[in-house]
């Protein structure tokens, strides 16, 4: 017999017999009835106390609030894709900054210790946010792929303000992610941290040091 | 820094050698008293006490359901194109994951966080097999370089303070010597770069796989579970039977349950969930994702109606965090996998109560662990459970139950009983115990350690009572 089948056999032919199935109340993690203000708001304070940095824009002017923060920051080389609108519109403003922009869309094996070594920075969409928990929500694609937010020592996210919901479970309810999982699909609250020395908090240990999360309203 | 072998079967010497160290005491005290202070702060605005009722049931509705769960998690992860193997013990899973290594030609693994790969001694497994594995979550990498073990399950390396990190480090590394925790981290964060680019397998715990989408929920701080399931070309994930959940939706209640109780987060910074391999016209990802799943003794533990709570875990830490013999004896002491009363309460299911026999019992029986468990587990009444197993009274369903089981303390139990039972002897053998009260002993093994020994009473209580009912006797007649 295989282990599959002797494992699945002592389950099922289990000494104490059936078990009940009990009833799961989720209330408590939905229904909070936040405002759009109240939603911004506790999104800012949270994903600011785990060294998140927000910067606020319009949606038109949200390119310049970037250029802005790339040069505050002294990015020279920036990841980003092509095809999403956020990616389209930053190549377009950010054309004769002087700031070399990095195709992201590539196998990544034509480019991996380029991406690790050389990438100041990534730009990636976001598909929304979360307020109670101040959490990005990102479905990587061809276009921003998973290593894109993950291994430039900057990740800068933009986000709709209108796009920040209350709670992990009405995000997953009601976009229906049981229904259409990509294969990743990530929830991102902040910069890389460890406490593991001595419980002292660091930044940046594996994944980026700093995140911006660009909110345009 | 010396290597230390800790077994469970030297669980009392281990426990007297921490408690006379105070770097160990000062360790611990420290962490555990920020971690409990921490995690009040967290739940500080939730309706706690429904959201682990939640908790609670979403796991054993999961479990009621076990076998048909892991066959549909099965065919949700196949047609995902994720590769499902079964393992019935350690060894067969330490087996399946050398084999995927070795049909890949890999040198290099590198590893994320992960419970189930030590309780096997993976790293030990694949380095006999000449391909080395190398842990990536920091605390793990510390404690590997410091070839010691985990001493906490979500915080490997809190028994190891700034200076003797700093050691470690320079010793294996050439960093240079300095208590700069920035610096420190800097270091590992470049070196463990390299390994991630050259490694040609990375190996993963799982925290929730969901069997309706066939996917792996992976909960960290640091970033490097989401570099080993996506830098490397093939990613293994292993994981106990027991972690399978139903729904997408029942994972957002469990995760908040688990960072606020793990370390009063309110949330980590990435919660990654996978859901295949690199599909035509992806960037990156690996080509290849495996699942292991791992029987090693939760069948069996299973069986038992009472028992079958210990599956219920998300591996938090808080009733470590809690437990006043953990804050105190640190993790080391325990010589297992999991410390703590989550690993009392397991460990004997893995391997033995023979070897075990004296984890159930290195609990004050205070309820703190039961009280913070996130999904309700009545770790106290387990330990109590186990302690009987170990004594013999229990059903003997656990592998070396009956250890503990003495015949002197057995006959020793039955008379007693015989006395309490019969009055006239009981009065006789109290009298006889006052007279010759002089001849009791004055330490009575472990016990008067700390305590006087008892002394029987010159006159008993029975004798008392009588006296003076005849005092007020003769008083009434005059």
């Amino acid at each position: 017999m295989s282990a599959r089948e002797s494992i699945l056999r002592r389950l099922r032919e289990r000494a104490d017999g059936t078990l009940p199935i009990p009833e799961a109340d989720f209330s408590v993690v939905t229904g909070r009835g936040w405002s759009q203000e109240e939603r911004l708001q506790r999104f800012e304070a949270r994903i600011s106390s785990v060294h998140g940095e927000v910067i606020h824009a319009s949606t038109d002017e949200w390119v310049v609030a970037l250029r802005e923060m790339l040069q505050t920051k002294g990015v020279t080389r920036l990841g980003l894709g092509r095809d999403h609108p956020v990616a389209s519109e930053a190549r377009a403003a950010l054309q004769a900054t002087g700031i070399e922009l990095v195709d992201a869309g590539r196998d990544i094996e034509t480019w991996s210790r380029e991406q690790f070594e050389s990438l100041d920075a990534g730009l990636t969409s976001t598909r929304g946010g979360i307020a109670e928990t101040g959490s990005l929500w990102l479905w990587p694609t061809p276009d921003e792929p998973r290593r894109l937010s993950l291994v430039p020592p900057l990740h800068i996210a933009v986000l709709d303000a209108e796009a920040i919901e209350d709670t992990f479970f009405d995000v997953v309810e009601r976009h229906g992610w049981a229904g259409q999982m990509p294969t990743n699909a990530l929830l991102i609250s902040g910069p890389s941290k460890t406490a593991d020395i001595e419980q002292t908090l660091a930044y940046g240990v594996h994944g980026p040091r700093e995140l911006v999360v660009l909110i345009r309203h | 820094m010396n290597v230390q072998t800790f077994t469970p079967q030297a669980f009392h010497r281990q426990a007297h050698d921490a408690l006379g160290n105070p770097q160990i005491r000062s360790n611990f005290r420290r962490a555990m008293d920020g971690l409990m202070a921490k995690r009040r702060d967290a739940f500080g605005d939730w309706d706690i006490e429904t959201l682990r009722d939640l908790g609670a049931n979403i796991r054993l509705r999961a479990l009621a359901k076990l076998p048909d769960l892991l066959e549909q998690l099965e065919a949700n992860c196949q047609a995902n194109g994720i590769r499902v193997h079964w393992a019935e013990d350690g060894e067969q899973a330490c087996r399946i994951i050398r084999e995927l290594c070795e049909a890949r030609g890999a040198r290099h693994v590198i590893k994320g966080k992960s419970m189930v790969s030590e309780e096997m001694h993976l790293n030990d497994h694949l380095e006999a097999a000449g391909i080395e594995a190398l842990e990536s979550d920091l605390g793990e990498y510390l404690v590997q370089l410091n070839e010691q073990t985990p001493s906490h399950i979500i915080m490997p390396a809190i028994h190891l303070n700034t200076e003797e990190i700093s050691d470690v480090m320079h010793d294996r590394t050439g960093t240079e010597r300095t208590i700069d925790v920035d610096y420190l981290t800097a270091a590992a964060r470049a070196q463990l770069r390299e390994r991630f680019m050259a490694a040609d397998v990375g190996i993963s715990g799982v925290n929730f796989a969901v069997a309706e989408t066939g996917t792996l929920c992976l909960v960290e701080n640091e970033g490097n579970g989401r570099m080993t399931t996506t830098v490397p070309p093939v990613h293994i994930a292993v994981t106990g039977i027991e972690k399978v959940v139903e729904h997408l939706r029942d994972v957002p209640p469990l995760y908040a349950l688990l960072t606020r109780s793990a370390t009063g987060q309110h949330v980590t910074t990435y919660f990654n969930m996978i859901s295949g391999p690199r599909k035509p016209g992806e960037r990156d990802g690996p080509e290849e994702v495996h699942l292991v799943l791992v029987d090693n003794g939760r069948s069996s533990i299973y069986q038992d109606n009472e028992l079958l709570d210990t599956l219920r875990c998300i591996r938090c830490g808080a009733c470590m965090n809690h437990c006043p013999v953990y804050t105190r004896v640190g993790g080391h002491t325990y010589g297992t996998t999991y410390p703590g009363p989550i690993g009392s309460i397991l460990m004997p299911h893995l391997m033995g109560l023979e070897a075990t026999k004296d984890l159930p019992s290195a609990s004050s029986l205070c309820g703190a662990c039961g009280e913070v468990c996130p999904v309700k587990i009545p770790i106290p009444d387990l330990l109590v459970r186990l302690r009987k197993e170990a004594v013999g009274e229990g059903r003997g369903n656990v592998e070396g139950a009956g250890v503990k089981r003495d015949r002197k303390e057995v006959l020793a139990w039955k008379g007693w009983q015989w006395l309490a039972t019969h009055p006239g002897a009981w009065r006789a053998g109290a009298g006889v115990a006052g007279k010759f009260r002089f001849l009791s002993p004055s330490r009575l093994g472990p016990w008067t350690d700390y305590r006087t020994a008892p002394k029987p009473a010159a006159t008993s209580l029975h004798a008392m009572v009588k006296q003076h009912r005849r005092k007020l006797e003769r008083e009434d007649e005059k």
